[in-house]
């Protein structure tokens, strides 16, 4: 990992040393990747730079695009989710002739990339980039705040929590919901998503519990553990990750109250060891994709390679093939690279994944529109386990493409 | 009503007493070097990293015995070889040092360990529950905490108050120069402090690895509180640092618990707000999202009260 690290890094300030633009060949595109590959969350940002090198390998590379081999570089970029750095790793990938610019975590991150693109875009008709999002999922990125150059690759907060609150409604034994997450945009807007949906769909639930606690600063969740307890809930509703999911689930666990957990983020990444027996039964999660089964023999053949490839780690985002699939379809459409002619062909574009789901690019707000699989934290029956501990996720229902369909209010200003 | 009260003083006494385990060391350091030692929380972290491994291949009784001796063997030589060669110049390169010392333990366990949370877990003897109260169980785990912390703090009070080494560390704590003109060997107290210090540290990091989770942020956050014990107890005041350590566990503890808000202070005189009202989300903050602020704002307030502390002998 820490190898491939600074490869990367090794790579990219070599083309910074060279100093100047690149021109990209024909049949050749540039694909930056920024993310944080230092700092606190570089397990993650390190995770997603390996998973995309390998769906770009295997989707991109090679493919015919108006009767030519596409050639990819690829440069991966330390944004540390931070809005600033991420802006000048922006402004470097695109001085190096990047058009496509893959961004996981934080959507802080992606408001300020998408500004910065809508200027650029405006300003440089001959040089325009493409911002393929695959992991900030603030529903107003897609929504108020929309932007045609602007592409989400995952569900958003909104529809992770509509998928969600459908299987918790189709549980007649629930009445009692408690919802915790982290003091910070993020954390509010998965509440107030929570409260909405299920007043819509199950008003019969009494929401007993509605907690904020500081993000990353709670040593010892006992006492919030507590409060579930004594709230008597059935089921317990957050978007917490990192630290504060693992910690978290396994205090309420310690408790002993009979409630399960729903989340989005509980798996891989050191989670599912860490959990481990705490969440067995307790705990499932939302998320796109197909983990344990793979759905299809293609699927399954992409995951062991990229598991030989790669031994040691663990393949945890199938929304990045979904994007890197998507854009390679995108530009057969296009017959080419062209930033504009693609983002065109994006819209309404409709694919089948290599793990058989039916995804589309809606054109109207550009966000990515997908099933939704609900998961639950298992040990036994999975061959797709994390971390090498053997826990790992099983599909125990899906939410599908057709019932995942939220609106919006977005308003699209299209350069034409 | 009456269960909450009962667990969260079951839930504070723990924390408060982890607490005191990691401010202890610090607050003797600190009162007797005159150095807020800012690596202290990353010594914590760094025992809970070698219980891990070491329980892993010896077992997690091991781990708890070993970790907490390197982590202190670790901390007096970082003082033999490094914070008494910066002494020299003063306070200020002192703290400088340690704060570099804090950064590189942080960077250190995520190059070896990376960067995901470890499965560092408790040994089977202390899995489950003690006993269930209202529906509540109450771990082992938790009790088996709350008597390593007893145990240490009547050790470490009865060497300090009992015996000669005792008798010399406290007069050092207050006095260094007179008990160096005695002929006692300053330096090697003040070594020996800081490998204690920092095992005690060790000896928290490695009891509440399995419970708090051993991750690389898991120190960050604890500095700050601990030195809000030290400031509070007062100086070198290891009772104070106890008082100051459970106070700090409960009134967090039980501040989680309660949801009142200001709003519904005003409710009480018949004041309603509404999201019209001026600073309504002030008005409306629940005592439970701001609970992890409590604890530096008894800081403040015992600052301006009294200066020294709780039962600090010596302002400073």
């Amino acid at each position: 990992m820490n190898k491939l690290n600074v490869m990367l890094l090794g790579a990219g300030s070599l083309v910074l040393a060279a100093g100047f633009p690149v021109v990209a060949q024909a049949g050749t595109v540039k694909i930056a990747y920024i993310d944080a590959l230092s700092g606190p969350f570089a397990a993650t940002g390190q995770a997603g730079a390996r998973e995309l090198r390998h769906a770009i390998s295997k989707f991109l590379e090679g493919k015919e695009v108006a009767g030519e081999k596409l050639e990819v570089e690829f440069l991966a970029l330390d944004g540390k989710i931070n809005p600033k750095e991420s802006l000048v790793q922006l402004q470097n990938a695109i001085s190096q002739g990047a058009e496509y610019i893959f961004h996981n975590s934080g959507s802080s991150v992606a408001h300020a990339i998408v500004g910065a693109l809508e200027k650029h875009n405006k300003r440089n008709p001959d040089n325009r980039a493409l911002y393929l999002n695959y992991g900030a999922i603030d529903p107003s990125l897609t929504g108020s705040k929309c932007s045609f150059w602007h592409f989400m690759i995952d569900a958003n907060v909104d529809m992770k929590v509509n998928a969600m609150v459908d299987a918790i409604a189709a549980k007649p034994e629930i009445k009692k919901a408690y919802i915790i997450g982290q003091d910070y945009s993020f954390g509010k807007a998965f509440s107030a998503a929570a409260k909405r949906y299920l007043a819509q769909r199950r008003p019969d639930i009494e929401i007993v519990g509605d907690q904020l606690h500081p993000i990353g600063k709670v040593k010892d969740f006992a006492p919030y553990a507590q409060k579930i307890l004594r709230s008597q809930a059935d089921v317990v509703l957050t978007g917490n990750w990192g630290a504060d999911m693992i910690n978290l689930a396994k205090s309420i666990k310690d408790i002993g109250t009979q409630a399960s957990i729903y989340t989005i983020y509980a798996y891989g990444a050191g989670i599912s060891g860490v959990v481990g027996e705490s969440g067995l039964g307790k705990l499932s999660v939302v998320a796109q994709g197909h983990i344990n089964p793979a759905n299809t023999p293609e699927w399954a053949l992409y995951k062991d390679e990229f598991l030989a490839k790669h031994p040691g780690n663990d393949l945890i985002n199938e929304r990045t093939v979904y994007g890197v699939q998507m854009l390679g379809e995108a530009f057969v459409k296009a017959g080419g690279t062209d930033p504009l002619k693609v983002a065109l062909a994006l819209e309404g574009l409709e694919i089948t994944t290599v793990s058989g789901d039916k995804v589309m690019m809606r054109a109207k707000d550009h966000q990515m529109q997908m099933p939704l699989q609900v998961m639950a934290h298992v040990k036994d029956g999975i061959k797709y386990d994390f971390d090498q501990s053997g826990y790992g996720v099983r599909t125990t229902s899906t939410v599908a493409f057709e019932s995942n369909q939220l609106d919006s209010v977005c308003e699209m200003q299209r350069p034409l | 009503m009456f269960e909450t009260i009962i667990f969260s003083l079951l839930n504070g006494l723990v924390y408060g007493l982890l607490l005191f385990l990691l401010s202890s060391g610090l607050t003797l350091i600190f009162s007797m070097m005159g150095v807020l030692n800012l690596a202290h929380a990353g010594f914590y972290m760094l025992s809970a990293y070698f219980a891990y491994s070491i329980s892993i291949h010896l077992g997690f009784w091991y781990g708890l015995l070993f970790a907490p001796l390197i982590v202190g063997f670790i901390g007096a030589m970082v003082e033999r070889y490094g914070l008494r060669k910066v002494h020299k110049f003063g306070h200020v390169p002192e703290l400088i040092f340690t704060f570099g010392v804090a950064f590189l333990l942080e960077e250190l366990v995520q190059f070896v360990w990376g960067r995901n949370q470890l499965a560092y877990n408790k040994p089977e003897i202390l899995e489950g529950s003690l006993f269930t109260l209202f529906g509540a169980d109450f771990p082992i785990y938790k009790m088996f905490m709350l008597i390593v912390s007893v145990v240490i703090f009547i050790i470490l009070l009865s060497v300090l108050k009992y015996t000669r080494t005792g008798l010399i560390i406290r007069a050092a704590v207050g006095h260094p120069n007179v008990v160096g003109m005695l002929g006692h060997n300053v330096p090697l107290i003040f070594m020996v402090t800081f490998g204690v210090g920092t095992a005690l540290a060790g000896i928290a990091g490695a009891i509440a690895g399995p419970v708090l989770g051993t991750y690389p942020g898991m120190a960050s956050g604890l500095g700050g509180i601990m030195f809000v014990v030290v400031i509070f107890g007062g100086l070198g005041s290891l009772g104070g640092a106890f008082i100051a350590s459970l106070m700090i566990g409960l009134i967090q503890t039980f501040a989680i618990a309660i949801d009142a808000s200001l709003s519904d202070v005003f409710l009480l005189m018949d004041i309603v707000i509404t999201e019209q009202t001026f600073m309504y989300d002030i008005w409306v903050t629940s005592l439970s999202q701001v609970a992890p602020l409590i604890p530096y704002l008894m800081m403040v307030v015992m600052l301006i009260f009294r200066p020294a502390g709780l039962m600090g002998a010596r302002e400073s």
